[in-house]
């Protein structure tokens, strides 16, 4: 059978797909290198916008955004890791129970709702029991959201872990933590740092909802950069979007890898018998 | 003495599914028993229910005399070999074999230098320090046996633990397994569904099929005298033709073939003609001679000759149809029918076997 690249088309289609995707991503970090004031004019290549981050008038605020950005997501990946991975023992290892379904739909819903919805749900919600908005309610609303995000390898790295580990562990006379603390949570490990990777991720990078509970006053990067972007596009946000770029690109490729890593040393199982 | 293990009406349901109707055995101390059946019989399920992965549905398991049918895996005694091992992938051999000893507690040194013999009797001492993925099939096999045995269990339990190996190794292995057997004196719980295996090893043998124990015995009770069809068929190769039965006279039955024929043979477990019953003649306990000679119990037509070098097989037919297998050891003077020539099929009297269906 002839693959999908023999249709007509394919490789225009593909082209222009990738185009769209990634050229402005090309333009936005080749202009941060750019000598000139000028966000559309080549001036020379140039670390100066670089330097303007950290040294200019706009890198005391720029600082505390990162720190915010950077200490929540430290703090929320933690947290949604954590819960996603219980989670994940429940649902995987809990045997059948009848809410399963319902409850797997739960886990993901933030991955269905548009987010738009949960942030003003969440803004209420707030309002409602009256919490102050601030770095405290951004730092839940990630834990929320981000827990899909670590729930999904982590699930999918233990589906693929056979439950005889645990069992010969308990034959060996492992009790049930003991089992969980010595077999089961260093094999599924690899699942547990890519998750935390794509959750601290998706936290760093969050704006829409962040926007909506982070009061006044308290600014993460994505809002800081929105803020400078309203009195008009200076090449510095393009170096901020370059730095935050990387720290992605970094952190995706690290998920990626662990993931490989942690398939490579998994037992090949023995061929198995065909009952 | 108080049997290794005594199994007493043991019932496992999985909802509406029975796996196991009350099954009941023992097994000696010292003994290497083994569960023989096809997939589906519940050998498996049997084993670890013994091994405390499932709670019994009714029933009770003791070992050595203690109900342990309620105490959870880890403070049953026994230990278990798992059919693809379950070698923990991130711990070295040496850690793997160590485990069990480290959650009963035993210091480091002491349990290094004891999982250090282990591997020394499955021969694998060079590779202490390698990660289970670094070894072939058979030496991971060696290094689940060495795990399971390290500490000192009164019970061995073994699930199909050749099954994943090719033929050679496994020969090889079934010598192995049956000398550490002897050399520890552990009692051996060995599942398996080939009975090439069960009859090389054990002790004795339980043969299971559709959640019951069907017969227990030596192998040699088992293949010579089945109790009934199911055993007799899954035992070896046997011939079976439909019987009925005349009369049983002091052990001995008088029955009719459907062709017509009448034979006498051992009525076996058969008391009254009541019932469906099959003739069982095992195909090397067969002769020839001349078609309707005085010494011919069954007239066949052979349809194929296959030549096996020290045997040849002979696929023939009774007159009413039903297949008859013969096997002839091919000595200097064996003289070996064509295909298409009508035969006479001798057999002594205690050869032919009435079975229940």
């Amino acid at each position: 059978m002839k693959g999908v690249r023999h249709f007509p088309g394919f490789a225009a289609m593909a082209v222009a797909c990738l185009v769209i995707l990634y050229a402005p991503l090309v333009v936005v970090t080749v202009y941060s290198f750019n000598g000139s004031t000028s966000i559309t004019t080549w001036g020379g290549f140039s670390w100066r916008w670089y330097t303007d981050v950290f040294t200019g008038p706009e890198s005391a605020r720029f600082a505390a955004a990162a720190w915010n950005s950077l200490s929540i997501a430290v703090l929320a990946a933690t947290g949604a890791t954590a819960i996603a991975t219980a989670a994940a023992l429940a649902m995987v290892r809990g045997g059948a129970f009848a809410a399963r379904p319902a409850t797997f739909a739960l886990i993901n819903l933030p991955l269905m709702v548009p987010e738009i919805v949960t942030a003003v749900a969440t803004l209420i919600f707030f309002s409602t029991i009256g919490l102050t908005t601030g770095y405290l309610t951004i730092l839940i609303a990630h834990v929320t959201f981000c827990i899909p995000f670590a729930y999904l390898p982590i699930a999918a790295r233990l589906q693929g872990i056979d439950d005889s580990y645990e069992m010969a562990a308990r034959d060996l006379y492992a009790s049930r933590a003991q089992a969980l603390r010595l077999i089961l949570l260093p094999l599924m490990m690899p699942g547990v740092i890519s998750g935390y990777l794509l959750a601290f991720i998706i936290s760093l990078d969050d704006f829409i909802i962040t926007n909506f509970v982070k009061g006044a006053g308290m600014e993460t990067l994505p809002t800081a950069i929105f803020g400078s972007v309203k009195q008009g596009i200076k090449p510095n946000i393009m170096a901020i979007s370059s730095m935050m770029l990387a720290v992605s690109v970094l952190f995706v490729t690290l998920s990626y890898l662990v993931n490989r890593i942690g398939q490579r040393t998994r037992q090949p199982d023995p061929a198995r018998r065909t009952p | 003495m108080t049997d290794a293990i005594d199994i007493r009406g043991v019932v496992k349901r999985y909802g509406s599914v029975t796996a196991l109707h009350g099954v009941s055995l023992t097994i000696a101390d010292n003994e290497f028993f083994t569960l023989l059946g096809p997939s589906g019989c519940g050998k498996t399920t049997l084993l670890r229910c013994i091994a405390g992965f499932e709670d019994v549905s009714a029933g009770e398991i003791r070992l050595f005399g203690q109900d342990i049918a309620a105490q959870d895996p880890n403070h049953r005694p026994v230990n278990t070999v798992f059919q693809q091992y379950a070698l923990f992938p991130h711990m070295s051999v040496i850690d793997n074999v160590g485990f069990g000893l480290k959650m009963k507690g035993m210091a480091s040194a002491e349990r290094r230098a004891r999982a250090g013999r282990m591997l020394e009797m499955v021969h694998l001492s060079d590779f202490a320090d390698r990660l289970p993925a670094q070894l072939s099939g058979g030496q991971q096999q060696r290094v689940a046996l060495a795990r399971a045995l390290a500490p000192e269990p009164r019970v061995l339990l073994l699930d199909e633990p050749l099954s994943a190996l090719d033929l050679k190794l496994r020969q090889a292995m079934r010598v192995e397994l049956k000398s550490l057997q002897e050399q520890t004196g552990i009692t051996f719980i060995f599942v398996t569904h080939d009975q090439e295996e069960a009859l090389t090893m054990s002790d004795r043998i339980a043969v299971m099929s559709q959640g019951r124990v069907q017969q227990i015995g030596t192998a040699r009770e088992i293949y010579e005298t089945p109790v009934n069809r199911f055993v007799a068929d899954f035992i070896g190769e046997t011939n079976l033709v439909a019987a009925r039965i005349d009369s049983i006279i002091d052990g001995r039955a008088e029955v009719t073939l459907p062709g017509g024929q009448r034979l006498s043979c051992a009525a076996g477990a058969a008391t009254s003609g009541a019932g469906a019953h099959h003739l069982s003649i095992r195909p090397e306990r067969l002769n020839l001679v001349a078609a309707g000679a005085a010494g011919s119990d069954l007239d066949a037509v052979v349809e194929r000759v296959v030549y096996l070098g020290t045997d040849l097989h002979l696929m023939a037919r009774l007159d009413d149809g039903t297949p008859f297998n013969v096997r002839l050891q091919n000595s200097a003077g064996t003289t070996i029918p064509a295909a298409g020539a009508r035969v006479g099929l001798a057999f002594e009297p205690g050869a032919a076997r009435l079975l229940a269906d």
